[in-house]
């Protein structure tokens, strides 16, 4: 066995699709991995399974298999994704309908399930690990509960000649170090080997992040091509060395910062970056420039996994309402000003029943607050912001009207008005015996 | 001298818990970094914003700091009133720190 390409062709669920047709066409890649699974999107799937047992999967998952089904197939490139979410089952049947519609044969779809741990954390006594409080306080509001699979069921259905395998709840790791340990028969124990892979996973997961995408500042950090930006590809040896690059010619670039900003991306304590497979390592990593575009990345090491598995648990928290209005011009601060005091006066009169009340003016002080968000000049232009936390969508939506009727009531010049409501689905965490759960593999074949 | 002349930042989300890596563009100036750039200046300077401990982690292989802080994203990324519920723009408010100038 020489090397193994693995292409990362989504970053999150929403991701552009034709950086990854690029990286089938172009990128000479034995694996492609989908990453969709954003903490909440599994708990929003949950809520539209439960109306329509049919759906509950990726809302794109149509449109990329359709994008790259056919080219995989004949090139003989593996898929594997969570696009699955709530639902993988569905999801794999989907595939299965797209696949025939296109015409391809021979095919072998695996559904990953088993992620599903409601019903155990509804019988247990689990502490929610954000408060410390018993999950007993939200059981009531719970919508869905998942615990994060390791690379066991996808190594397995690899063993089982899966051409694309989708899952729901799988650490993003896994899905990168699944093939690993399928193609170079790495043992599930040889820890600094998990770690290293862990360290391929985790900088590809969120596909153009490694490549350019959420780094460029102008005259600091240039980045060319961000419009035709190039997904990245890990090449992997035998002893887990890997080499991260994209397809020549593709927007973008891969640097040794670019890297070192994706390895620490939503990491705590870089020596104990917890997954169900391994408590990886990542503070003896060495990224090397060895070409453009070409960096060598060793190093990675860890330690015996741990005996539980991270729940992420979605439950129905509140009812947010939100306005917004804007003003420019000479005044326009101490209009904006004027009309965040008019909005929380009202809210006071008509007796709105909020629990959190949030008031910014966009321009001023919206993402940092006041202290830090100092500037020598007053902004052209201002935009008001209301937003409100209720305990019902009645409540909610009367947070919004407050904002829009200022057009005829509030300061002058108010102009652009939008307002929403919607119900918060938030999430909490906890963990569950590892041995509680169990995963289970279903088959679509044609 | 403000951060942003000698360290890029990148900033990630879980939970109501934000980090911010701190990476010297130049290897050599990673010192620098780890001498001014402490957790305890990291917490005052987001005071208004963080409400939890900030702890910082150092890797100096990689010439990097990475801060940990908790209780700073308004209840958590599902559930926050702000704007940037992921706080994603807060690595830009870092780079804006003043810092020493080194002799």
């Amino acid at each position: 066995m020489g090397t193994i390409r693995i292409g990362s062709g989504a970053g999150y669920s929403g991701d552009r699709i034709e950086p990854a047709v690029e990286l089938v066409e172009k990128g000479n890649i034995q694996y492609l991995v989908f990453e969709c699974l954003a903490e909440r999107t599994i708990a929003i799937a949950q809520q539209a399974k439960m109306k329509d047992p049919n759906i509950g999967y990726d809302g794109l998952l149509a449109q990329r298999m359709e994008a790259v089904l056919i080219s995989c197939k004949a090139k003989g490139i593996k898929i594997i994704t969570n696009m699955g979410a709530a639902n993988p089952i569905a999801g794999a049947q989907k595939i299965k309908e797209i696949a025939q519609q296109l015409g391809i044969s021979g095919l072998k779809i695996a559904a990953v399930t088993g992620d599903d741990v409601v019903e155990i954390v509804r019988i247990g006594d689990y502490t929610i690990l954000e408060t410390g409080e018993s999950l007993s306080t939200i059981k009531d509001t719970i919508v869905s509960a998942n615990a994060y699979l390791g690379t066991k069921p996808i190594v397995e259905a690899l063993k089982n000649d899966a051409d694309v395998i989708i899952t729901g709840r799988v650490a993003d790791p896994a899905l990168f170090l699944a093939p690993l340990l399928y193609e170079f028969h790495w043992s599930d124990e040889d820890w600094d080997r998990m770690g290293q892979g862990t360290v391929i996973g985790h900088l590809l997961e969120c596909a153009g992040q490694i490549t350019g995408g959420y780094f460029a500042d102008p005259g600091y950090k240039d980045v060319d091509g961000l419009a035709r930006l190039g997904f990245p590809i890990a090449e992997v040896q035998e002893d887990g060395t890997f080499m991260i690059t994209k397809v020549p010619g593709s927007g973008g670039k891969v640097t040794l910062a670019t890297c070192k900003e994706q390895l620490l991306y939503e990491i705590h304590n870089p020596a104990a970056y917890i997954t169900p497979d391994v408590v990886a390592d990542f503070t003896g990593v060495t990224f090397t420039q060895i070409a453009d575009n070409q960096v060598q990345v060793t190093g990675g090491k860890g330690q015996k996994k741990t005996d539980f598995l991270k729940a992420s648990i979605g439950y129905v928290d509140s009812y947010m309402g939100e306005g917004q209005i804007s003003y420019a011009g000479p005044g326009a601060v101490n209009r904006g000003k004027l009309a965040l005091e008019i909005v929380e006066e009202r809210l006071k009169i008509m007796d709105v029943q909020y629990q959190e009340l949030k008031v910014d003016l966009i321009g001023i002080n919206s993402l940092h607050g006041s202290k830090i968000s100092t500037t020598e000049y007053e902004p052209y232009e201002v935009r008001a912001r209301v937003t409100g936390r209720t305990q019902s969508m009645k409540e909610a939506i009367r947070i919004g009207n407050e904002v829009e009727t200022l057009y005829t009531n509030g300061p002058a010049g108010g102009g652009g008005a939008t307002k929403s409501a919607k119900q918060i689905v938030a999430m909490v965490s906890a963990l569950v015996p590892r041995s509680l759960v169990k995963y289970k593999l279903h088959y679509e074949v044609i | 001298m403000k951060l942003r002349e000698i360290a890029h930042s990148r900033t990630g989300d879980k939970g109501n818990i934000s980090n911010i890596s701190v990476i010297a563009h130049d290897p050599s100036q990673y010192l620098i970094l780890e001498k001014h750039v402490t957790a305890q200046k990291v917490k005052e300077y987001f005071s208004d914003i963080v409400k939890g401990d900030v702890i910082r982690y150092t890797l100096p292989n990689i010439g990097a700091l990475n801060f940990v802080l908790y209780s700073a994203l308004g209840g958590g990324v599902t559930r926050t009133l702000s704007l940037d519920a992921h706080g994603k723009s807060l690595s830009s408010a870092l780079m804006n720190l003043e810092i020493p100038m080194e002799e």
